[in-house]
């Protein structure tokens, strides 16, 4: 107890020189960055509500900066706003407009660089580049952002969140629009992200790449150019998240590329071109996943083994699932198929008869692609009736052998 | 050729199989609404009967039509009317009777449901006038067909069988032919390919409509600059109007010289 109250007693004069410093445009300080060249570790800064014409305001101390009544901060479209270059910062309630674009330099609204232990929340960015760009740096919340663009080429646009040889970072409750990728993660792990809502993007709503021990869950990808992609990562968890209406001829709902040993459960893809394009993935559970609409629910495309799909829906894809090859090592059990047309007598809710997810007319169109002009034609329907009564083409091991009568609620 | 039309038409209209046919529509119309409980869903649905089953009535329509009122067109041969104008009205009697029971018979529910205030308005009507251009289509080759053929049982014979080559054969041959030739390019010979049946550019053409275009990859945008515009639009309307026009051609060229 004593040490304790010496302790205080010890830091308190410390507590007291925090000060806080306000900018406004009749305050002593006018500018952001005089406000920062003053600012002392552990200092305040209030930004009051103006517009302020600012842009590389460098912060080498830990301190918090605060916009009140909503601020301003226009960057003039020149280059990278704010750079942080401390540990322990906060930065919050601001809006920040006008990043600077370039072919050679990764310009960002607020660029965080080998940090720790920070917070960026509330912010608005808008007319930028990248929005928020972190390397090498661990245990950082961002929270609570919208960032919005309106780029129309990828050469020319940049992603919303993006982090570089980084973890332990929690990204939720962000709004990211018209961007290149929403989120973009490279070299990360034992991340978040939670709950974000991402859109129209040009390429990827969320994008992962060599990316490890990271959970992604209760976000929304909407009508994102491609859909959502993760590739080269282990042990990821994807669950309760939406992919939504990523429409188009070369988009999916999820892509994943050299996945191993990922759970994907309790997520949602409704009216994607592909709902999920696995290529190389192995040791993946699937369960509890509705596929509602898509062209196709999944496709795989090679190399993917012992993989288990289990409870899900698959209810109205024009093709429940397409396969490139005649050799199996995945297993579908227990999930239910809107196109199963089986009967089961004994009335324990699982189909007396295996179905066959794979239809000859999509195994052909693996083959050919052009057959598909063919889609719907009253032929098709009937090849692949005859198919269904006596596979010849599609593996023989690929069934589902206890389909469900009633769809998973 | 008005007189000759109205009397087939209203012939037509006061036959059972016209209701049985309106009332048949009517119901699926229903239907589909009453299952779907959405217009859009149902105008997919609907796509895959219209493709198939207005094709096959108006075949079966047109042969028995042409065979059995063939003592009465004989009988209008003897008066001093125009050969051409006796069987365009019997023709035109059948194919306006059918597509007037296929507008009604699911317009009506359709209507009844809302498709006005719905999004999917244009591609109902596009179905509905699709359909409509079937009928006429194959009302005019079936016709034609059994102008050929004074034998009834050959007659339908070679009508069904006309039928089943452009609804299943032709789509037969070219997945086949698609699947051999696979290391060329194919885009452009599946456009032509689609274009040559009458079923097959019905098809297609809805199905862009219907935004599945996503699905069919590259092949799909050469399809979808093709048929996506409305120069598109307008030619595959015009190539179906071809396909109407030319069994009317061979009608009456053939009209012109049969001895009756």
């Amino acid at each position: 107890m004593p040490f304790k109250s010496l302790l205080v007693f010890l830091l308190f004069p410390l507590m007291c020189f925090s000060s806080t410093i306000k900018v406004c445009k009749t305050c002593k300080e006018t500018s952001l960055s005089s406000a920062i060249s003053v600012a002392q570790k552990g200092d305040t800064i209030l930004i009051y509500k103006g517009t302020y014409k600012e842009h590389n305001l460098i912060i080498t101390k830990p301190i918090t900066i605060i916009g009140v009544d909503n601020p301003v901060i226009d960057g003039e479209s020149k280059e990278t706003i704010f750079t942080f270059k401390t540990d322990n910062f906060n930065l919050q309630d601001l809006t920040i407009i006008n990043v600077g674009r370039s072919f050679t330099k990764d310009y960002a609204a607020i660029l965080v660089s080998r940090s720790h232990h920070f917070s960026i929340k509330n912010i608005q960015i808008r007319n930028l580049f990248f929005g928020i760009l972190i390397e090498k740096s661990h245990f950082g919340l961002i929270e609570n952002n919208i960032i919005k663009s309106k780029s129309t080429s990828e050469a020319g646009a940049g992603n919303g969140i993006h982090m570089w040889h980084s973890s332990n970072i929690i990204v939720k409750n962000n709004d990211l629009s018209g961007l290149r990728d929403g989120i973009y993660f490279e070299f990360v792990s034992k991340s978040t992200i939670s709950n974000n809502k991402s859109y129209n993007n040009l390429r990827y709503g969320l994008h992962f790449m060599f990316s490890n021990h990271n959970e992604y869950h209760h976000n929304t990808f909407k009508d994102n150019g491609a859909g959502v992609a993760v590739m080269f990562s282990k042990y990821i968890k994807m669950h309760d998240n939406k992919f939504l209406h990523n429409w188009g001829s070369a988009s999916y709902g999820l892509l994943l590329k050299e996945i191993y040993d990922a759970e994907i459960y309790n997520n949602t893809f409704e009216q994607n071109t592909i709902g999920i394009n696995a290529e190389g993935s192995t040791r993946i559970n699937y369960k509890y996943n509705l596929f509602l609409r898509n062209g196709w629910a999944i496709k795989v495309r090679g190399a993917c083994y012992e993989n288990i799909f289990t409870n899900n829906n698959f209810i109205s894809n024009a093709f429940d699932l397409a396969y490139n090859s005649k050799i199996n090592s995945n297993l579908f059990d227990n999930n239910y198929w809107s196109e199963y047309t089986g009967y089961d007598l004994n009335k324990d809710g699982i189909g007396d008869v295996p179905f066959r997810p794979v239809k000859l007319f999509s195994y052909i169109v693996n083959q050919t692609p052009e057959t598909i002009v063919l889609l719907r034609s009253l032929f098709v329907d009937i090849i692949n009736f005859s198919e269904k009564v006596s596979p010849v083409f599609t593996p023989d091991n690929l069934v589902d052998k206890a389909p469900l009568m009633k769809e998973i609620q | 050729m008005f007189k000759i039309l109205k009397y087939s038409f209203s012939d037509l209209i006061r036959s059972r199989w016209s209701y049985v046919y309106f009332l048949f529509y009517l119901a699926l119309g229903f239907v589909l609404l009453f299952l779907n409980n959405s217009i859009s869903k149902a105008v997919i649905t609907l796509m895959n009967i219209i493709i198939v089953l207005t094709p096959l009535i108006a075949t079966i329509f047109g042969v028995m039509y042409y065979y059995n009122s063939k003592e009465f067109t004989e009988l209008l041969l003897a008066q001093p009317i125009k050969r051409k104008q006796i069987f365009m009205g019997q023709y035109l009697g059948v194919a306006i009777s059918l597509s007037l029971s296929l507008v009604l018979g699911l317009g009506i529910p359709f209507v009844a449901y809302g498709a006005f205030q719905s999004t999917a308005i244009f591609d109902f009507i596009l179905l509905i006038v699709v359909g409509a251009f079937l009928n006429f289509i194959f009302v005019a080759l079936s016709y034609s067909i059994a102008l050929s053929n004074e034998n009834k049982i050959k007659g339908f014979g070679y009508a069904i069988l006309m039928w089943l080559f452009l609804a299943v054969i032709y789509d037969g041959v070219f997945l086949i032919s698609l699947v051999v030739f696979n290391d060329y390019p194919l885009d452009k010979v599946a456009l032509l390919a689609t274009m040559f049946n009458p079923i097959d550019l019905s098809r297609i053409l809805i199905l862009l409509k219907l935004d599945i275009s996503a699905l069919l990859g590259y092949t799909g945008a050469v399809f979808k600059e093709f048929f996506g515009t409305n120069t598109g639009l307008i030619t595959s309307l015009g190539l179906l109007s071809l396909w109407v026009l030319a069994p009317i051609w061979r009608i009456n060229t053939k009209v012109k010289k049969k001895d009756f």
